[in-house]
């Protein structure tokens, strides 16, 4: 098993906190893996990315030219890396930023990858955090990839937390379940046999 | 998989703990990027354990620090990255000259000049050549993960002090960014004693003078032969990492970061049915001549082509081409700074290597 995922979108939207987040987990999760930010004279707005790999194998290369698996958080970021993505990828898009209109080709998009499209945006305002939208995000990966339990993303939570933040990890929490459950309801197991059936 | 205690750090942190392992006992540094996370965590750490923690004003305060340091027979060491190490030059030229044990960590960034702060292998030749002036050595081990950078810096000081020459860590701006699970494995560092030659002030015993200016042509030269004797010795120090099961038509040297995406250019080769190995040189200095020699002498028949990726415009091909001497076609493939392949690049550049080197052997 190896999955390359590759988390893009603005500055300040916790691109690089999802993605040591991720990582993190991978390791509790007993995983070999690797966390590159891309570090660049970035700021606030700009664009931004990073690239982890979790396997059960040694890693070599920690750069990936076809990633397996996309974490899409604005437009820019789509166009950037929806055309690097493996063939039967999957990918989770930030649909209050790209709205599934907004996609050229999407039917044949939807062929040759696998879309998810979850308003992290709006899930994290229902809870009064606008800025969880990447925990929002994680909760819909661990959904979609069952990678990890439940239990381990909560120890890894807790330490890239520590104890400064200790007060951070219920809302945190809150935002990784919003998002596991809007995998849950729009595109659960009966859902996705729907959509092969149609191809 | 078994349940190993592992934390997840940047390359940068892993060295700053190697170093705290070996119980160092004074760091002074001058921040740069992408090294600014090991003087963070030194900062944090070091004072805690009552030991010096120093941020000089500039670089060369900083490694001129580490020499006085040293030559009281204190575990000092220094980071930084490449220009900053360009400006310790004329100190390790010192340091190496006058026999003290230093660790100098490089993490290395785009040249030359200011350069940039993107990823490169640029300062090869500046590591193991000298960097500054005369006839000297430093000893330069390269990581190429987050457990080798906590476990080479931790080595570096005992490998410093068994030489009483200063040793160089080569990182570089991926190795140091990138975070990787780190194993805190227990390592035994061994001290040597430094009652011999350190500067602890002469009471009860006669005084000491520690100095590199000899004017006397006799005695320059015979320090000079007495420094090459030990760069002799310290032969037995090389290593490599060897991915080779014999019968290889390709053999890919590669070192640090380079290391890792051509390890997976070569998986995606086997898996193509191409016979490819890899060597890996873990010192740069001593280079690991012997490695080579190994590959040469199991097929003199048909010897493999030698491809040397970098992350420069071609350093590291000249030491494998001197290993080589004339035996092998030696392929240099150079990335200059920012231009970083994917491993699926590099897998396309090996085959027309390869393809070009077959042809010329038909003709």
């Amino acid at each position: 098993m190896k999955l390359e995922v590759i988390l893009s979108g603005f500055g300040g939207q916790g691109i690089l906190f999802a993605g040591n987040l991720l990582a993190q987990t991978g390791m509790v999760a007993d995983y070999n893996v690797t966390y590159l930010p891309v570090y660049g004279p970035e700021m606030r707005g700009g664009t931004c990315n990073c690239t982890v790999i979790i396997s059960d194998k040694e890693i070599a290369s920690p750069i990936v030219k076809k990633p397996s698996f996309l974490i899409i958080m604005n437009y820019p970021s789509l166009v950037k890396f929806l055309p690097r993505l493996k063939h039967n990828g999957r990918a989770i898009i930030n649909s209050d930023l790209v709205s599934s209109e907004s996609v050229e080709d999407l039917e044949a998009l939807k062929k040759k990858y696998r879309l998810y499209f979850v308003p992290v945006n709006s899930l994290a305002e229902s809870i009064e955090k606008p800025f969880l939208a990447n925990l929002c995000m994680i909760g819909a990966f661990y959904k979609i990839t069952g990678l990890f339990s439940k239990e381990q993303f909560k120890k890894a939570l807790k330490a890239i937390l520590g104890e400064k933040k200790a007060h951070l990890f219920e809302p945190n929490l809150k935002a990784f379940e919003l998002g596991a459950e809007y995998i849950e309801s729009h595109y659960s197991a009966s859902k996705k046999g729907k959509c092969k059936s149609r191809k | 998989m078994t349940a190993k205690k592992r934390i997840l750090v940047k390359g940068a942190e892993a060295i700053a703990l190697g170093a705290l392992k070996a119980d160092v006992d004074c760091y002074f540094g001058y921040p740069i990027t992408p090294q600014s996370d090991i003087p963070e965590l030194m900062a944090r750490e070091l004072p805690k354990r009552g030991k010096v923690f120093l941020q000089a004003e500039s670089e060369l305060a900083a490694i001129n620090m580490v020499l006085g340091a040293a030559a009281t027979g204190k575990r000092a060491m220094t980071t930084s990255s490449s220009p900053g190490i360009s400006l310790m030059g004329e100190a390790f030229s010192y340091i190496a000259a006058l026999e003290l044990p230093a660790v100098v960590v490089n993490v290395m960034r785009g040249g030359p000049g200011l350069g940039g702060i993107e990823v490169s292998q640029g300062d090869y030749f500046q590591a193991v050549k000298g960097g500054g002036h005369g006839d000297y050595h430093l000893l330069v081990l390269a990581p190429c993960n987050a457990q080798e950078q906590y476990e080479f810096t931790a080595r570096a000081f005992e490998l410093a002090e068994k030489y009483r020459n200063p040793v160089m860590v080569l990182s570089d701006a991926i190795l140091a960014q990138m975070k990787e699970p780190l194993e805190l494995k227990k390592l035994k560092i061994k001290r040597y004693s430094v009652e011999e030659w350190a500067l602890t002030g002469a009471k009860g015993r006669p005084s000491r003078f520690i100095r590199s200016l000899f004017l006397d042509a006799e005695e320059l030269k015979e320090k000079n032969l007495t420094l090459q004797k030990k760069y002799k010795k310290m032969e037995k120090e090389a290593r490599a990492e060897f991915i080779i099961e014999g019968g290889e038509e390709v053999i890919v040297v590669a070192f640090g970061s380079m290391a890792r995406l051509a390890k997976e250019a070569c998986e995606i080769l086997k898996q193509k049915g191409y016979a490819v190995g890899m060597i890996r040189p873990i010192t740069l200095f001593p280079f690991p001549k012997k490695a080579i020699e190994k590959v040469l002498e199991a097929s003199a028949e048909r010897p493999p082509v030698f491809i040397v990726p970098e992350l420069n415009c071609g350093q590291m091909v000249e030491d494998v081409k001197l290993c080589v001497e004339g035996r092998a076609k030696v392929i240099s493939l150079p990335y200059p700074p920012s231009v970083i392949p994917f491993p699926e690049d590099l897998e396309k550049e090996i085959k027309k290597c390869l393809k070009s080197s077959s042809i010329r052997q038909r003709a």
